[in-house]
């Protein structure tokens, strides 16, 4: 069942002199309950594709589609209540734990305490909800970060190379942490990625993306063993050149 | 003040441009520009206000008033590197505090609505008002520049962007208003202020001075307060769309 769906999506960023497509025609489906990755060389369009689901940026042309309902027509603040969004970097607020965890029922101007119940769920002890945010790992950032997204109950989380930023042994625990969240809450997740291996463990279907237009689009064992197009296969063999325009 | 007397005073200007020749600063140029330009701007002025003053029609003060709102507009929107709307934003703040100051303190009997208070009383709050403006915009678009990332992720769960941009409103609300809270530790000590100075030199009692003196600081901080929460609330509306998306500037 589509859970998200892309129709000929094109974005365009215009500057004082260069005009760029950065999404061309991209026409896609996610399905309810699926990891979804998404592959590709810098300035493919990656992240843009991720911020074009929560409306952070409005597409040139083109419709998208959250469980069959035009996101235009969804009001824009509860659209972002039902999307969680992880970024590469882990954007904390100044503050404490406890308080970036609750930032969503502070702005309903809801009161209730569940940052502890959060913060177990992403495998981090309640003791550090009052401890300031800048004094953690950046392992532990970055759950806190899954954690706040996760407080607004969202149906789809969106990961915007969640662990690039972390080391090995931090990147293992929290993309394990992640897999085992994504089951248990039976969310649909759009997992953006640069490391092909990750994309391999995680993905139920993965995409490849280079310069705005979507080129191979399979189930992850096919994507990998029997790639068609030939730019997924020099991507594969890591011989793919960013094309700029 | 003879004229003739204004005139030898040009030696101290004279003083400055020997020094920078000898020093080799460069600094002539400007300073015979700088002269010329305050000696000219100063003269007009009080041949305005002169005449103003006699015509004593308070149609006339308003609209001189409005003349020095709409000079301290330009200038100040100057700060908000190249933001949209930042000039409509600058006057309505600062005519909007100085309105508000203007109306309680004449409502309250501390000044008549004449012109030889409203101006001068006048210009000193909207010069003040423009510096604190200029203080907000330069400070709300450095911020959202710099903390556009933390934005988004409030605007990613769900903020509208009046929340999702409270902290960097905060912040240039808060930068505009510190030097005038600041100026008010140090009235009195560290330099005496111009109103005062100005009483005094005309002959005035100094505890009377002081007591305009002492009002002008109130007005101040009331006027520069309104002014930068008023221009902070209308110009962090010109970086997001009616969707509440971060727009790029």
């Amino acid at each position: 069942m589509s859970k998200i769906r892309w129709d000929k999506v094109s974005l365009i960023r215009s500057s004082a002199n260069l005009t760029k497509e950065v999404l061309k025609a991209v026409s896609l489906t996610v399905n309810k309950g699926e990891v979804y990755t998404i592959l590709g060389p810098s300035g493919s369009g990656k992240s843009t594709l991720l911020r074009l689901i929560n409306r952070l940026i409005e597409p040139s042309s083109g419709e998208i589609y959250l469980d069959n309902i035009n996101i235009r027509e969804i009001p824009v603040i509860e659209l972002r209540r039902r999307i969680g969004l992880v970024f590469q970097q882990p954007v904390l607020f100044p503050g404490s734990v406890q308080e970036n965890i609750n930032y969503s029922a502070k702005i309903q101007g809801k009161n209730f305490a569940q940052a502890a119940e959060y913060l177990t769920m992403v495998g981090l002890d309640s003791e550090l909800l009052t401890m300031e945010v800048s004094k953690l790992s950046g392992g532990q950032q970055q759950r806190v970060a899954l954690a706040r997204a996760l407080a607004n109950k969202p149906e789809v989380l969106l990961l915007d190379e969640p662990t690039s930023a972390l080391d090995i042994q931090a990147t293992e625990q929290l993309e394990a942490l992640i897999v085992n969240l994504v089951k248990t809450l039976g969310l649909t997740v759009l997992w953006v990625t640069h490391n092909i291996d990750q994309a391999k463990r995680v993905g139920d279907r993965t995409m490849l993306l280079v310069d705005g237009r979507v080129i191979e689009d399979r189930v992850t064992p096919d994507f990998f063993n029997f790639p068609r197009e030939e730019i997924a296969v020099e991507f594969l063999a890591g011989k793919l050149k960013t094309r700029g325009n | 003040m003879s004229f003739s007397a204004l005139l030898l005073s040009l030696t101290l200007v004279l003083i400055s441009i020997v020094i920078s020749a000898y020093q080799k600063l460069g600094l002539e140029k400007d300073i015979i520009t700088g002269t010329v330009r305050a000696v000219i701007q100063l003269l007009a002025m009080g041949f305005v206000l002169k005449f103003v003053f006699h015509v004593s029609d308070w149609r006339l003060t308003i609209a001189m008033l409005t003349v020095m709102i709409l000079v301290a507009g330009q200038n100040a929107s100057k700060r908000a590197q190249g933001m949209p709307g930042a000039f409509a934003a600058v006057i309505t703040a600062i005519g909007g505090g100085s309105l508000v100051t203007i109306t309680i303190m004449v409502i309250l009997g501390i000044i008549t609505f004449n012109p030889w208070q409203v101006i001068p009383i006048g210009g000193m709050i909207i010069g003040n008002s423009m510096v604190g403006a200029g203080v907000v915009l330069n400070r709300l678009t450095a911020e959202i520049k710099q903390k556009r990332l933390e934005i988004e992720a409030a605007l990613a769960l769900g903020a509208t962007s009046r929340q999702a941009a409270d902290g960097v409103l905060r912040a240039a609300v808060k930068a505009g208003m510190i030097p005038t809270v600041d100026s008010m530790k140090t009235l009195g000590i560290v330099q005496l202020p111009g109103m005062m100075t100005g009483l005094i030199l005309a002959g005035a009692d100094p505890l009377q001075a002081v007591r305009y003196q002492i009002l002008v600081a109130f007005m101040l901080s009331a006027t520069v307060s309104i002014t930068c929460v008023i221009v902070g609330l209308l110009a962090y509306r010109r970086f997001f769309s009616e969707y509440h998306q971060l727009l790029d500037l």
